[in-house]
């Protein structure tokens, strides 16, 4: 584990938690986009440039727009008064702490361990361009329209509310 | 000579670097890309707020700052002294917070804006060899911290729990998201053409002379209106006129930075006069050659010289639009950016696709000049009828 590994996951880690501890919603947003930002640096250091810098793109340019936008314009941002805690929080944490101790057995056991690292491959964007159009050219396709389908339904929800109005 | 003086900065930077230890010459190395970054634009930016207002008080008719010099002298450098007094102005001021904000994000916002901000520079290319970091997918990268500053206008504005502030940020977060598509849009025809996402090997692609014309993407139809559009939409990136609605004084009192004051509110000036000259030399990779020369006879001029140029040139144009255009309403400049910007990056996309294949099929130039330039003029002229007819005559209710 080198320290560059160490500090990017500490701090996707740290903001994770953040997240979901923090009472006001708007920092638990802006402490999710710290998270997303961890995940795009940790797939940096895996030289996958296209796929982290698509993260940052996607996640913190969009997204995290998009959960903003939805707190401010759905409820108060003010933080509400403290929830009562739960009365089963050790029912929880024992679940929690079986759950990892589960996967990590089953991690550790699994024949991902024995594997060794391939080599590092050719994972150029234009590489991944000439995979796109090629091998995976279908699924592509199928989310193209996916996508214009939700764009073309967003478009007509607005245009009808504009129709009602006068 | 003029190939020395055209590797200048490169030769110094590995002379500089020769003489350290081996242990050393990575980190200087990286230390000697970055710290010149953080002279030239900062400094460009201090240059450019003086010119900015010289310019306009031209336009306008007045004289503009011609009045600060060197202190305690009586050499006054035509004004040229007043970004000094403005720095020690915004340095020396009360950093005011509002009672009510959020302080921890009231303070980062600033922060959080500059740093995308100078993360932009780190792929553009200056000169020849004279990139700080050579990504393979540095558009990418241009385009992935350029939308991180969203962001941080929304932190500005919400934190300062001010409706101002947060009606700016509403503004401006939505005005940057709708152009942004039309700036994507636009660079993609260039990724097409070239093939590539690495902003040298752009460059490159473009350093190439036809008799002695350079093979500079805005000198083909599809290339001038991926330009045009890449340039308005740069100008709504930025928040310039004519698309400063999110921070307009006098419609809501200068937006989302309302309640920021002292050094945080220079932050944000040299935020977005950064954001301007980063996106303008994007625009000048893609487009206008980045380094090269326009004629081949030309070409004795340093590489670097001539981004620089090119630079200045864009931020003069920058000034002279904010001097004469009038600012877009809100409503106006929704409409602009969907329903006439984003179909014409759309359809420039496929000129740009028409254009790569009549190559390929080895058509006469002019023939493939007429055939795409039409392709994109119809539908300009069209859908600018279209406009002209919805909108009519812009009635002043109150003032006629």
């Amino acid at each position: 584990m080198t320290l560059p590994f160490a500090i990017i996951a500490g701090l996707t880690v740290g903001s994770a938690i953040a997240a979901m501890s923090l009472r006001n919603l708007v920092h638990c947003a802006l402490s999710l986009v710290v998270t997303f930002a961890g995940l795009a640096a940790l797939f940096l250091q895996l030289n996958a440039q296209f796929v982290g810098f698509a993260q940052v793109l996607v996640y913190v340019g969009a997204v995290a727009i998009l959960i903003v936008f939805a707190i401010l314009l759905t409820r108060s941002a003010e933080p509400g008064p403290p929830a009562s805690m739960t009365t089963g929080a050790g029912w929880g944490i024992g679940i929690a702490v079986a759950a990892f101790l589960a996967m990590a057995g089953a991690v550790t056991s699994s024949v991902v361990m024995q594997r060794t690292a391939p080599p590092p491959s050719d994972l150029t964007v234009r590489a991944i361009g000439h995979k796109l159009m090629t091998d995976y050219v279908l699924p592509l396709e199928v989310i193209g329209l996916l996508l214009t389908a939700a764009m073309i339904g967003a478009v007509i929800i607005a245009m009808q509310e504009r129709k009602s109005k006068p | 000579m003029a190939e020395q003086l055209d590797q200048l900065f490169v030769h110094l930077k590995h002379w500089l670097v020769g003489h350290l230890p081996d242990a050393w010459q990575p980190l200087a190395s990286i230390l000697l890309s970055i710290t010149p970054v953080l002279m030239v634009f900062p400094g460009l930016f201090a240059l450019t707020t003086v010119i900015e207002r010289k310019g306009l008080g031209r336009i306008q008719n007045r004289r503009g700052p011609n009045r600060v010099g060197i202190p305690l002298t009586n050499i006054r450098l035509a004004g040229f002294g007043q970004f000094i007094a403005d720095g020690i102005k915004a340095l020396i001021k009360e950093d005011v917070v509002p009672r009510a904000a959020d302080k921890v994000v009231h303070f980062l916002a600033p922060i959080a804006l500059v740093v995308p901000v100078l993360l932009a520079y780190s792929v553009l290319p200056f000169g020849r060899n004279m990139v700080p970091l050579d990504l393979d997918a540095g558009v990418l990268f241009f385009f992935a911290v350029g939308s991180a500053t969203e962001l941080c206008l929304f932190m500005a504005g919400w934190s300062s729990h001010n409706k101002y502030s947060l009606l700016g940020a509403m503004r401006a977060i939505a005005q940057m998201i709708s152009y942004e598509l039309p700036l994507i849009l636009s660079g993609v025809a260039v990724i097409m053409v070239t093939g590539t996402l690495s902003l040298p090997k752009i460059v490159e692609a473009q350093n190439v002379y036809t008799g002695t014309i350079a093979h500079w993407h805005v000198f083909t139809p599809w290339g001038l209106a991926g330009f045009i559009l890449f340039f308005i939409s740069s100008l709504a990136e930025a928040n310039r006129s004519p698309f400063d609605m999110p921070e307009a004084e006098s419609e809501i009192i200068a937006g989302y930075f309302v309640e920021y004051s002292g050094f945080k509110f220079a932050l944000f000036f040299l935020g977005e006069y950064l954001g301007l000259f980063a996106v303008a030399g994007f625009g000048i990779t893609l487009f206008l050659g980045g380094w090269t020369a326009p004629f081949s006879w030309l070409t004795w001029i340093p590489s670097w010289a001539w981004f620089m140029g090119k630079l200045v040139t864009m931020i003069a144009i920058y000034i002279w639009i904010r001097g004469t255009v009038p600012r877009l309403r809100a409503d106006q400049l929704m409409n602009f950016a969907w329903k006439f910007m984003l179909p014409m990056a759309l359809l420039n996309i496929v000129v740009t696709g028409l254009w790569h294949f009549t190559e390929l099929a080895g058509w006469n130039i002019v023939v493939r000049w007429l055939v795409c330039a039409g392709i994109l003029i119809v539908p300009y002229l069209l859908l600018g009828r279209a406009f002209k007819a919805k909108v009519g005559q812009r009635e002043y209710r109150y003032a006629s």
